[in-house]
Order: structure tokens, then sequence, then C-alpha cells
């Protein structure tokens, strides 16, 4: 019992990650139809800020946590910002295929520049190919549970799953409430309607790609506070990936979706691992493949029939 | 020239071994300081060249000829890669020795995997491509990276560790043949009335369903044809590198060829030859830039799409891929 109920939490911490890496995934998808690959990267990019600011953060603020976060945030949103502008914003009215292969090259791009080790403008950039420690944002200690189930619960934990539901409430606000959010609905329902109703689409993709990728930096952060290093700049491309399996399988476009989700990905993968660490890689796409074999428009999409 | 000229197939043919003779004198004679100009590693780079051109035409009949949209061709690759290592290294323990009993054990395991890939392929697109957008997508991804997990938790395959001693059978020799041979029954099949049907599927579905044409079963066939060339692809590329890992295999490889293709140009079979060809040499020609090669690379993939979105070819097609026309017997008034 303490063994399961220890993998749900496990699971419910790894979920939070996801869920807000999914979310920009799905919103990018929900609007401009993209599978944006190098959403991962930016997640990367998030995680390596904190790597850099936190120190920083520490001396002027005193506190490092909330000042980091929200630093990456900012820097990933403009990231994510200048990334639509200069490499989707040409290819928006061709083919789909096209800004895809160009997603993956902004992916490939953002990896293996932030592998170089280079001075510019008198500032020595190393992300570099090599192993990093995380810099301990919060003290970690365990917090007592009553009982003898043999729980282990880490502040961390608290921390990963309280920022991100911060998080996922202050995007359904944003979403649901304010004039932009109502916007970027429309635009994701009927793009060419909302145009003409007034809405200038060009704001409202530039939201996203700015909302988006800020969710991942914080993602980025929590990663690294929760794992305590960063592996090399590559490491991006699986919890990426999972990601977005993960909007996927609660049907991409939909952003409750994504963070439902996103938990049964981390649970499913909790619980696999403790079996065997190869099967909790492959149990992500065998739990899709089942799903979209039976709701192919994911858990919660709406499946539209074409009519001709 | 006239009688080269009028039987485009023969001029193509010496063509091909024109190029062969040139690359093999180079690898031979002594013209670097002692050293052939080519050298193993370039001879290698050449290979895997070929290789990837037969994957990529054969992923463009399915995502550019065809319209749909597959992102796991490297997990069929695997397929025949594991498949074909099996047979010939762990079941029956061939080797070089002697070529009169290793080479036909080769081809027979290179083609059973590629038949157990073209299973898969069955497996995977049956119940994906009834429906219509993303999904053959996703699903595609999802198989490749399961496909890999299976490979990875599988003890007799090597499991994490790989699977190493493999026989080097495939030469530059047999990467020609096995290139030319496998993109000219590609081409056959995309000129035939099959490849007509799959282009109208592409261009409109409901048109070509309004028609007559079975278009799940059309889409269907022609993934698994493609699977099939990526199961041997995977066959000949394990014998080349003589050691393969679940690794080697990852959704990573599965997006390499995506970018030769659609930088090469999707609906073209030259594109889908020159795409490869350029980008596997590419890294080799940029050597000069050491490191920032691979920001560099990147960079010129990104400038490709948004200054030619269909692709360095295009809708073009070389001439020596197009089927010739009968001379027409010119008709005395």
């Amino acid at each position: 019992m303490g063994q399961f109920l220890q993998q749900l939490i496990n699971g419910i911490q790894i979920g939070s990650i996801y869920a807000l890496i999914a979310l920009g995934y799905t919103m990018v998808y929900g609007i401009v139809r993209l599978i944006n690959f190098a959403h991962a990267d930016i997640f990367m990019f998030g995680a390596y800020m904190g790597f850099f600011l936190a120190p920083k953060m520490a001396m002027i603020f005193g506190g490092a946590f909330v000042p980091t976060i929200i630093a990456a945030m900012l820097i990933t949103g403009l990231l994510g910002f200048i990334m639509e502008k200069l490499a989707y914003r040409p290819l928006r009215y061709k083919s789909r295929l096209s800004a895809l292969i160009t997603a993956l090259g902004v992916s490939i791009f953002l990896e293996n520049f932030c592998a170089m080790d280079f001075v510019l403008f008198g500032v020595h950039f190393v992300f570099g190919p090599t192993y990093r420690k995380f810099p301990d944002l919060i003290v970690a200690k365990n917090i007592p549970i009553p009982g003898n189930l043999g729980l282990n619960i880490s502040n961390v934990l608290l921390l990963d799953v309280g920022v991100s539901v911060i998080l996922m409430v202050l995007l359904f606000w944003f979403v649901n409430k304010t004039l932009i959010g109502k916007q970027m609905r429309a635009v994701a329902f009927d793009k060419p309607t909302a145009s003409l109703m007034g809405i200038n689409i060009d704001v409202v993709i530039s939201t996203a790609f700015i909302v988006g990728p800020a969710l991942a930096g914080a993602g980025g952060i929590l990663y690294g506070t929760t794992y305590g290093m960063l592996a090399s700049p590559f490491l991006g491309i699986w919890p990426g990936l999972k990601a977005f399996i993960a909007a996927v399988l609660g049907g991409i476009g939909n952003i409750p979706g994504a963070v439902l989700g996103a938990y049964i990905m981390g649970i499913s993968e909790a619980f696999a691992t403790s079996v065997n660490s190869n099967l909790g890689y492959g149990i992500a796409f065998a739990i899709l493949i089942g799903i979209l074999l039976i709701r192919p428009s994911g858990l919660l999409g709406k499946f539209m029939p074409e009519k001709v | 020239m006239t009688f080269l000229r009028t039987h485009r197939t023969l001029a193509t043919v010496i063509a091909f071994a024109l190029v062969y003779a040139v690359i093999k004198v180079l690898s031979i004679l002594p013209l670097n300081n002692g050293d052939p100009l080519l050298n193993a590693y370039y001879i290698q780079l050449i290979m895997l060249a070929g290789i990837n051109i037969v994957m990529t035409v054969s992923l463009g009949m399915v995502n550019g000829f065809t319209g749909q949209f597959s992102i796991g061709h490297a997990g069929f690759m695997a397929v025949g890669a594991y498949t074909s290592a099996m047979i010939t290294t762990v079941w029956l323990h061939t080797s070089t020795a002697n070529p009169w009993v290793g080479y036909p054990v080769f081809i027979v395991a290179i083609l059973a995997g590629g038949l157990l890939a073209a299973a898969a392929g069955y497996l995977v697109g049956a119940p994906s491509l009834r429906l219509k957008g993303d999904y053959l997508a996703i699903v595609t991804l999802s198989a490749n990276e399961l496909i890999r997990t299976v490979i990875r938790v599988t003890e007799v395959l090597g499991g994490p560790r790989g699977l190493g001693g493999i026989p080097k059978f495939t030469t530059l020799e047999v990467v020609f043949v096995f290139t030319i041979v496998s993109v000219v029954l590609m081409r056959n099949y995309l000129f035939s009335s099959h490849g007509r049907s799959m282009k109208a599927v592409r261009d409109s579905e409901i048109a070509a369903e309004s028609t007559g044409i079975n278009t799940t079963r059309q889409k269907v066939f022609v993934f698994v044809f493609s699977a099939f060339f990526a199961g041997v692809s995977g066959g000949v590329f394990a014998h080349l590198l003589q050691f393969i890992h679940p690794d080697n295999f990852s959704f990573m490889k599965s997006l390499e060829y995506l970018i030769y293709l659609y930088v090469g140009g999707s609906t073209s079979i030259s594109g889908a030859i020159v795409g490869p060809a350029i980008f596997t040499l590419l890294p080799e020609l940029m050597r000069g830039l050491q490191k920032w090669r691979l920001v560099i690379y990147p960079l010129i993939l990104i400038l490709t799409m948004i200054f030619r979105t269909e692709g360095i070819m295009g809708l073009k097609e070389f001439s020596f891929i197009l089927i010739p026309q009968r001379q027409r017997k010119e008709v005395s008034a």
C-alpha cells in the first residue's frame, strides 16, 4: 500500500512538470495546427536560464526561487515570440509540413547552439555539452507523514505540484476570462471567421507563442529543482516528446485535456518504471496507441467528421 | 550521341556505371600523398547516403505522393535491421569468409527483414490510415518508440546493450545495386496506375473516393510497401555498421529522414534523392567550420524551408527518373 501510494505521488510530481510542457504544445497546436518540436528545447532553455540566473537572483533578492522562475518565464516567453516571428510567420500560409520541418530545424538549432561554448560581446556563454549541477533554489527536506506507510514526501514535491497548479489556474483564468484569451479560443475554433470579426490573428498567435513557452520555462525550473542536475542541452527531447504525447492523449488543442493526459502519463510512467526502467519508457506510447484506437480524438477532444 | 539519346535507359546505366567506376578508382588510386583520395570513412559516408536515399524515397511515397504524414519511419528500419541481424548473426553465425554461402543468406535475411517490417507497417497503418488528419503521425511516432522499447527489453536482441558482431556484407557494390534496384522499383510503382491513384488521394481524398478509388486500401498498401523498403534498408544498414543499438533507430532518426525529404522536395523522386545525398555529405563538407557546423546546418534547413518551401527540386524530376516516352512514329500526311 505504501509502495503504491509512493508511486502515485511520484507520478503526480512528474505529471505536473509534463503538464506545464504539454500546455504549450496544445495551445500552439490548437491555434496554428503546428506540432512545435522546438517547444521541448524551450523547456531546456528555461532550465538553463535557471542555472545561470539563480546565483544572481539570490544575490539581488535574497531568495532565489520566485525571482528565478519569473525571470526564466520572461526569457523563454521572449524566445518563443522571436521564434514565431522569425521562423514560423513566413510559412504561416504555406504547407503545414514545411512549418513542421522548420520547427525541427529550430529545435536542432537551439540544441546545438546551447551545446556551444563561446564569447560574444565580452560575455562568456557557457551552456556547454557537459553535465551541470542545478543550484539549490530551496533547501530540500522530507516532510514527516504520520502513520507507518513509509511514504517519502519532500518539500520539492509540494513545490512542483503547487507551482504547476497555480500556473494552470492562472492559465484557465487567462484563456476563459480575459479578452485576448477569448480571442485565442475563437481563433482556435475558426481562424477565418475570427479574423472577419476583427480579431488580430497575429497578436493572438504571438500571445500563444509567449504564454506556451513561458509555461515550459517554468517547467524547466521545476525540472532542475527536482532532479538537481542538467545532463546536457539535449535534455528537453524526451520530456518534451512525452508531454506532446500527453497533449495528444487528452485531445490536442484542448487545455484541460493536456493536463489530464500529463497526469495519466506521469502516473503510468512511475508505475511502469518501478517494474522495469525500460518499460517505463515505452508505456506512454502503448497507452497512447490504445486510447487513440478507441477514441481517435483523445480523451477530451471532439471528433469532427469531415463533411463534403 | 544520338544513339544514347534515343536509348535513354542504356545511357542511364552507363552513367551510373561511370559514377561507380570513378568512386572506386578514387578509393584505390594513391593520389593523396600515398593514400587514396576517398578513404574508408568517405566510402562509408557514400554508402550511408545510398541507404538514406532508399529510406527517403520510400518515405516520400507515403508523405509526398499519398499526402499522408508518417513520422516514424526509423521504427520499420529497426524491425528490418534486427530481423536480418538476428538471422545472419544470432541464428546462422554466417561470416564474410565464404561469400558463396554468406551472400545468399544475407539476401534472404534482408528480404525477411523487409517482410517483417511490412507486416509491422500493416499493423500500424491498417487502423490509423482510416482516419484523416494527424493521427497517422502520432501513431507512427508512438509505434517507432514502442518498437524501440520492445527491442530494449528483449534479451536475445541484445537489449539496451545493442547487438554487435554482425558480418560486414554491405559493400559499395551492394549499396549501389540495392539503391538503384529499390529506386527503380519505387519509381515504376509511382508511375503506374496505382501511383496515379495515390496522387489523386493526396490532391483530394473525397474526389478520389468518388471516382471509385478505394482510398483506404490504396493508402494502406503504399504504407506497407514503403515499410518494406525501410526494413530492407535497415538490413543493409545493420550489415554496414556491424553494430546496432536501439537508440540508432529512435524518433530522432525518423526526423532526419523527414528533413531529407522535405528539403529535397517531397513531391518528386529526384528531390528524395537529392535531399539525403546533400544532407548526408553536407556536415562533412562543412568540416572547416568545426564546431559551428551543427549550428549552421539547422540554419540552412530553416532558410531553405522559408525561401524554397517546396524543397530544392519542387515538382521537377531528373530526366533519368522519368519513364522514357516511346518515339512517336511520324505519320506522313
